[in-house]
């Protein structure tokens, strides 16, 4: 049976499990042994970002340790996928043993809609789900990974499913990891632009393949207690 | 963005009518761009963007030896480079030049590299006047602001605004009809180009091999401000060189799409020299002020050296989610948007305005609409590890790195942390609501912590198999 690890990311782990269990369906549905390195914690990205490159190389050192043995990771978010697969290697400048481990695992991380599209070869996963979606990209996964039609065409074979595009489709949600707390106002009003445009699609559900965007969104329609929904891909496409 | 900055912000996000005006002008150029570079207008597009990046990669790396060259070429048509270290050095050029030819009035073109050294405000101790001709450097000249964007100077301005500053500054009627506005900025300024001694533009390109300043604009006040005084003096920053004529066909394609949507600007001046005997315009005397201003400090570090790539197409800024809420004036240098955050604390120090590299959600777009491909996430990124390095070497900022410290042990010890994760969840609903929780509830709802996280739930499973 083919093998496939699950890095499930901090944030799902602790506060979406859901997505990880939906993750975990798809991929056993399709024949994979699912397995979950149990030490596995985070992908280094929070420090990275806010400057401490020391502190992001000891964690970055941690998940190279841990999946080690992987063939396969499969990972419910673009960011933390691009943060192994690209930035790793900044993480790592001048020291040549780290790197050439950082370089010898970008390719075996996988971003969960990636996978299946390009791996695991299947565009109709055979879920259902009734009502009207909305896709976000998310930043990294547009930009850095170059992710666009793979969730669109896997939410478009969901029976039941109609999918409507928004017009600010590729603007950013404004979560930005720490940015979202040291610049709340600027953040904040970012997602109340994007939410503008999702209202417009009158679709009930936004979908995307990060969390982080999908937290940011929800609370921000929690707070103007609108009635829509945030899920990820992995949820979609386990609905039966 | 801290005290008096984030109320400044705060003031431009609660002003409805300027978050329009910001919206309304960034969209309409972003609009434009996408038109103009659209697949089947401008096929090449991603493969002259990968040209500019290595022409301008090319120049930087070798920019000694075209300075050289460009310096050469300018003296063949008779004119004369100077080299200026900082602002006082050409404020100090200008001044013994205007007091050698008995000159007191100066019209000015468009000049980003001229604002970064306040030139008017230095000449104007003098008593020499200085006059902007680009409509909307005229208007914030008047308005005694700086310009908001680096295309669009006066992008903040609505009509009415305008209307107001001429009725105060011009004792016009107020007048709030766009043609009709132009038309009184024309006779007013008219009137300055007859009688200017010296005309300063900025330039757009600096063409080694043929040692020409290219200015592009759509007004035509760049080409009467080089040809209507006697004296022309071009000011610009060392970066603006290319290697040959040749390689315009590369920077214009993409600097009038990328910036306005515009195949070709209205006006494109290739100024070399002053006026060759037989030639019946263009002046007697002709200048290129080459400056430095900090820009050799960029060349130091071979990676962050990719923002003198920079050619001020003011695309990132349309384009970039965190400029399009807080505006221009919020940052703190005159270069506002991502191209701002990055070369500003290169030109300042990393610890003169801190937060600036921060205040990105890393989104990216900047560097997608970049059209010689500058890496400003990475540089973003990088600038953040200085901060924090420099913020360390000057032993401030010990909250924030000990909580990383204490992170990144949590995320290498997973046993203690999957244990205190719980912990906190259980708790998360007592916990008050202080520091960055604090900051993240003044905008949202905060998301309830998972009964079980997936770890229990995989040992669960397992445990149950």
């Amino acid at each position: 049976m083919k093998k496939v690890s699950l890095f499930v990311t901090c944030i799902v782990d602790q506060l979406f499990p859901q997505v990880g269990i939906a993750m975990t369906q798809v991929l056993e549905r399709l024949g994979y042994a699912v397995d979950f390195p149990d030490a596995q914690t985070c992908c280094a990205q929070p420090a990275f970002n806010s400057g401490y490159r020391a502190e992001a190389a000891k964690v970055a050192r941690h998940f190279l340790d841990t999946f080690h043995d992987s063939e396969y990771i499969v990972v419910p978010s673009g960011s933390c996928t691009a943060m192994i697969s690209h930035h790793y290697a900044d993480i790592f400048e001048g020291d040549q043993k780290m790197l050439e481990q950082a370089r010898g695992m970008g390719p075996r991380v996988w971003e969960f809609s990636r996978f299946l599209t390009e791996v695991a070869g299947v565009e109709d996963v055979g879920a259902r789900f009734d009502g009207v979606v909305t896709y976000h990209d998310s930043c990294h996964a547009l930009r850095e990974l170059h992710i666009k039609d793979g969730p669109r065409r896997l939410l478009a074979n969901v029976q039941g499913l109609t999918l409507r595009e928004m017009e600010a489709a590729e603007e950013c949600c404004g979560f930005g990891g720490t940015f979202s707390v040291k610049f709340p106002e600027v953040s904040g009003g970012m997602a109340r632009g994007k939410i503008e445009s999702i209202l417009k699609t009158e679709a009930g559900t936004v979908v995307s393949i990060d969390s982080s965007c999908l937290m940011q969104l929800q609370g921000v329609m929690d707070r103007a207690k609108l009635p829509i929904r945030t899920l990820h891909l992995a949820e979609v496409l386990a609905a039966r | 963005m801290t005290g008096a900055q984030s109320e400044t912000v705060k003031q431009t996000l609660g002003d409805a009518r300027l978050q329009l005006a910001i919206y309304s002008a960034t969209n309409r150029l972003m609009t434009h761009r996408a038109g103009a570079i659209h697949q089947d207008r401008l096929p090449d597009y991603q493969q002259l963007r990968t040209e500019a990046n290595l022409l301008k990669k090319h120049t930087i790396d070798h920019l000694d030896y075209y300075l050289e060259l460009f310096e050469k070429n300018v003296a063949a048509h008779g004119g004369k480079v100077v080299y200026c270290s900082d602002s006082q050095e050409v404020a100090d050029f200008v001044l013994s030049l205007a007091r050698e030819r008995g000159a007191h009035l100066i019209v000015k073109s468009k000049s980003m590299t001229t604002e970064e050294i306040h030139f008017n405000e230095r000449l104007e101790k003098h008593q020499l006047e200085a006059v902007e001709t680009d409509l909307g450097e005229y208007i914030l000249q008047l308005a005694h602001q700086r310009p908001y964007h680096i295309v669009a100077p006066a992008l903040h301005l609505t009509r009415y605004d305008v209307a107001e500053i001429f009725r105060k500054n011009l004792g016009v009627e107020s007048e709030v009809v766009i043609e009709k506005q132009t038309a009184i900025a024309r006779v007013a300024l008219r009137e300055k180009f007859l009688k200017a001694d010296i005309g300063v533009t900025g330039a757009n390109f600096l063409v080694a091999d043929s040692g020409a300043v290219v200015v592009v604009e759509n007004e035509g006040n760049a080409r009467l401000t080089s040809s209507a005084p006697k004296i022309h003096i071009a000011v610009a920053g060392i970066e603006k060189l290319i290697p040959r004529a040749q390689d315009l066909g590369v920077f214009l394609t993409l600097l009038g799409r990328s910036a306005t949507g515009q195949p070709l600007t209205v006006y494109t001046s290739f100024l070399s020299g002053p006026r060759q005997s037989g030639e019946i315009d263009g002046p007697d005397e002709f200048y290129v002020v080459l400056l430095d201003n900090g820009r050799t400090k960029l060349l130091a570090d071979p990676e962050k050296r990719q923002s003198l790539y920079c050619i001020r197409c003011g695309a990132c800024l349309n384009h970039c989610p965190v400029y399009r809420k807080i505006g221009g004036h919020n940052y703190p240098w005159v270069y506002s948007g991502p191209i701002g955050a990055i070369i500003t604390p290169q030109f300042h120090g990393v610890l003169k305005d801190p937060w600036l590299p921060f205040a990105s959600s890393l989104c990216g777009a900047c560097a997608e609409v970049c059209p010689v491909k500058i890496d400003i996430p990475k540089l973003l990124l990088k600038l953040r590890s200085e901060v924090t390095e420099a913020k360390r070497r000057e032993g401030v900022g010990g909250v924030e790195r000990l909580a990383f410290q204490m992170w990144a042990w949590l995320m290498t010890h997973p046993r203690i942390y999957l244990a205190l994760a719980r912990m906190s969840g259980w708790f998360a609903p007592l916990l008050p609501k202080v520091g960055p929780l604090e900051k993240w509830a003044s905008q949202r709802e905060i998301p309830k912590p998972a009964k079980t996280s997936f770890h229990q739930w995989w040992r669960a499973r397992a445990e149950n198999k």
